[in-house]
């Protein structure tokens, strides 16, 4: 390729002697969109970090523009147009939007930081992701997940970028953000400059996409400009194997039997002005999908059920007794258990810096203690269990949970939550960014947990999750449930009009 | 619009406003249960004896700002003190070169603590207790006696309003001029003190520098993603405190006409600037709060101090009132959890 604005040439890394990336040719052409595919630990996100110099190649070497080059830190590869939004978000919290927009080069006037040229240029950039209702004096830490994404786009904008990778950059984002971010690549696209797309939903990549690129076990199998294969042949090369049906079959609906009173049952459940009357039910063998825009109180109703939030108002009843859990210490040691898997897995969800046996115990300690004391013995057996049922890919029970890859650590997080045995099970977008095998492995395990009893709700951004999923669905928006369908009545058209409160039967 | 603005100040500096608030509260009562209240003599004596204090407290603000603590700042003092003591006579030119060497030795100490803490990679509470022991026997060293020699116009000139300065030195027609009279009973050390604040922490704080400090507390791997200068920072917040401890040696050098390596002063200086740092609304995880609060702090610790003196109590009592004190006062930040719904906001 001669056009190749980055090209790498046999380009090798090794983790103490596990393989991230192996003899790897890639190149990526200027004014071109590009979608990395791949499941986690197929090397995507090794193959960025070494372009945006967070970390060096073992062998082989990176060209820019035909010339030669190293990158030995994030700033190096920066400067040199590269830039990278990572996952993880890199925003600082305590610092202001426009502080934060312009944290690498500040504007500046006599040596120091020209406050009122920083804020011009920060309404600049806002305007340009139309997020012009931020405020560029607030503070980050004060905006919502999906804003921060917004803003770190707009911050990525700033640098004049040759090269933009996005790693996941649009995993919280509402509708209406993402299609913001479709426009400013395809204007970015017709100004030359390459755009590296990494997502684990493939919808955004096929509608973004005009290359893709496929990575498995560390090695590039395969480039082909979109729409030369199918996506079955695409999940296919991804994951070596042919793929089954993505989801399990839903059972189908069953008659409201008189047995079947609810086991969680919600009533006009209020708090601060993000819960504005919610009335909904869970009985036991029942997948309940909460669905609609972010930030539409879901996550505060999994929360307020878990006994996170103060002073919620309304009736919560748990197998027909009133009175929600007063706190997550209640919520699973009640008679009725109750588990979350809560949003953010690494501060909510993990001890990252513990070893994967700790965090699987973390919730369970009562039931694998002798009086005081943490029996061993039992202890162990219930780690085994839980790596066994989860088939968590672990090295030793003993390494950090942090070594893991996102997906295997969003299954710790949930075998934590199985060893208390929970009757009730909250979700709050457990496959946000992991890989689409452990996704289909997510979802078998819904449906058995489901007829195996136990209540789910579950918080999904993804329609097509809710829709392969549920049972019914909950449509939230304002704080309030505006629409709940069921079985076949889920469909993509009704879910999306549901989320904007246009009814359906008018639109 | 100037309104929604003070309403978001006020949110993002809680903790800063509530301090002066404090401060002006406890001074203007002091002055009134004061025989000789709202006198210069009294806000020089009073301003006098906070200026070594204030200087160190700001000092430990950058170590924190950072996530950090500095265990050596009154240590750095004691030494810069020791160092001061020796130099600070003679010819104008000489006494001139003595304080540029006194503020450099700070300076320098912080270099070393500041490469410690990046190169040796070493967390800055325990480097920082090593290197304060050493800063601590260098000044023994120094001066294994207290005492000294510093000259008296000086001592005399920089600790009085600002019309003794000018008779001092012969300058503005002995301090008898018109357009001097406005600034006239000011105390020196309150000029001393905003002279510093305003050249060396501002400027610092509107740095590409500066910035990365607070970047760096706040969330450090954001910070290096960001491409910021992280080592750069941390060795420039730590040289820099090492320059604000000098900056309180060196008065308090000027201030008692005397050097003394005693060990229990410089602990307690420690000790209490970081009492100080938390009085002024920084928070101890880092990245928010700044030296001005700090200094705000400083005064608040001090003013509390006065308070024995006018209200004829047991000096034994000082340390249980003041114990008491700081721990109320500190309880006040503790009020926000009350007002928090969500619980996992405790944990951010």
């Amino acid at each position: 390729m001669t056009d190749a604005i980055i090209e790498y040439r046999g380009i090798s890394k090794h983790f103490s002697g596990i393989r991230a990336l192996e003899n790897v040719d890639f190149a990526c052409s200027a004014g071109s969109i590009h979608g990395i595919l791949g499941e986690n630990g197929a090397g995507k996100s090794t193959l960025i970090k070494i372009m945006s110099g967070v970390l060096q190649p073992d062998a082989g070497e990176i060209r820019l523009e035909g010339r030669p080059v190293a990158f030995a830190s994030p700033r190096a590869a920066g400067d040199a147009g590269i830039i990278c939004m990572f996952q993880e978000l890199s925003l600082i919290p305590d610092l202001t939007v426009a502080d934060n927009l312009s944290i690498s080069d500040p504007p500046r006037r006599l040596g120091l930081i020209d406050r009122r040229a920083q804020k011009a240029r920060a309404e600049k950039l806002l305007a340009r992701v139309r997020c012009e209702d931020v405020d560029p004096n607030a503070l980050v830490r004060e905006l919502s997940l999906s804003r921060r994404q917004m803003i770190e786009i707009a911050k990525a904008l700033g640098r004049d970028p040759k090269v933009l990778i996005l790693d996941e950059a649009t995993s919280a984002l509402t509708a209406r953000d993402v299609q913001t971010v479709y426009d400013l690549l395809a204007d970015l696209k017709s100004k030359g400059v390459a755009s590296l797309f990494i997502s684990h939903r493939m919808h955004e990549v096929d509608a973004l996409c005009d290359t893709l690129s496929v990575f498995r076990n560390g090695r590039h199998i395969e480039t082909f400009a979109k729409g030369a294969k199918n996506g079955r042949e695409i999940v296919k090369l991804m994951i070596g194997r042919d793929v089954e049906a993505q989801f399990p079959p839903r059972p189908p609906a069953r008659p409201e039997a008189r047995e079947d009173r609810p086991l969680l049952q919600v009533s006009g459940l209020t708090w601060e002005d993000r819960l504005n009357g919610i009335d909904l039910s869970v009985r036991r063998g029942e997948i309940v999908g909460l669905g609609g825009l972010d930030g539409q109180g879901q996550k505060e109703l999994l929360l307020a059920l878990f006994g996170v939030l103060e002073q919620v108002g309304g009736e919560i009843a748990i197998a027909g007794q009133s009175g929600g859990p007063a706190s997550p210490a209640a919520a699973k040691s009640g008679r009725t258990r109750m588990a979350l898997v809560p949003e953010d897995r690494k501060t909510e969800g993990l001890m990252l810096g513990m070893s994967i046996a700790d965090n699987l115990l973390a919730a369970c300690q009562a039931r694998i203690s002798r009086g005081p004391f943490i029996d061993p013995q039992r202890a162990r057996q219930a780690v085994a269990d839980g790596i066994a049922k989860l088939q968590i890919k672990v090295g030793s029970p003993q390494d950090a949970v942090m070594t893991l890859s996102g997906g295997n650590q969003q299954k710790v997080v949930i075998a934590k939550w199985l060893m208390i045995d929970p009757d009730i099970i909250l979700l709050n977008d457990p496959t946000r960014g992991i890989d689409v095998g452990t996704k289909q492995e997510i979802y078998r395990l819904m449906r058995d947990l489901a007829d195996a009893g136990k209540a789910i709700l579950f918080y999904s951004s993804d329609y097509a999750e809710l829709i392969g999923c549920c049972d019914r669905v909950a449509v939230l928006y304002g704080g309030r449930v505006v629409s709940e369908q069921s079985g076949d009545g889920i469909t993509e058209e009704s879910l999306v009009a549901a989320s904007l409160n246009i009814d359906p039967r008018a639109a | 619009m100037s309104g929604k603005f003070l309403t978001r100040w006020l949110q993002q500096n809680l903790g800063f406003a509530a301090a002066i608030l404090l401060l002006v509260v406890l001074y203007l009562v002091y002055n009134i249960l004061h025989p000789r209240g709202f006198s210069s003599a009294v806000a020089i004596q009073n301003s006098n004896e906070a200026v070594a204090i204030v200087f160190v407290a700001m000092a430990q603000t950058l170590p924190v700002l950072l996530g950090g603590l500095d265990l050596s700042v009154g240590a750095v003092m004691t030494l810069t003190n020791c160092i001061a003591s020796e130099l600070l006579h003679g010819s104008p030119a000489q006494i001139l070169l003595g304080m540029i060497v006194t503020l450099l030795s700070g300076t320098a100490f912080g270099l070393m603590n500041g490469c410690i803490v990046v190169y040796g990679r070493i967390q800055p509470i325990i480097a920082t207790l090593a290197t304060g022991a050493i800063a601590i026997g260098l000044a023994l060293l120094v001066r294994p006696k207290p005492g000294g020699d510093v000259d008296e116009d000086l001592s005399w000139a920089l600790t009085n309003a600002v019309a003794d300065f000018a008779e001092t030195y012969g300058i503005a027609d002995d301090g008898q001029a018109w357009w001097l009279s406005p600034f006239a009973d000011i105390p020196v050390p309150v000029i001393l003190v905003v002279i510093v604040a305003a050249l060396v922490w501002i400027p610092f704080r509107r740095s590409v520098t500066g910035r990365t400090v607070y970047a760096i507390g706040s969330a450090e791997g954001s910070a290096y993603m960001s491409g910021l200068p992280i080592n750069r920072a941390k060795i420039a917040a730590f040289t820099l405190g090492g320059l604000l401890a000098a900056c309180g040696g060196l008065y308090l050098a000027i201030q008692t006409s005397s050097g003394n390596a005693d060990i229990q002063q410089a602990g307690a200086y420690t000790l209490n600037s970081i009492a100080a740092v938390v009085l002024g609304g920084t928070s101890l995880l880092g990245g928010s709060g700044g030296a001005i609060g700090s200094l705000v702090g400083a005064l608040i610790l001090r003013v509390i101090s006065f308070y024995f003196r006018i209200l004829d109590i047991d000096p034994l009592l000082q340390p249980l009132i003041e114990g008491v004190v700081l721990l109320t006062a500190v309880s006040f930040g503790a009020f926000r959890t009350l007002r928090v719904k969500n619980k996992l906001d405790l944990f951010r």
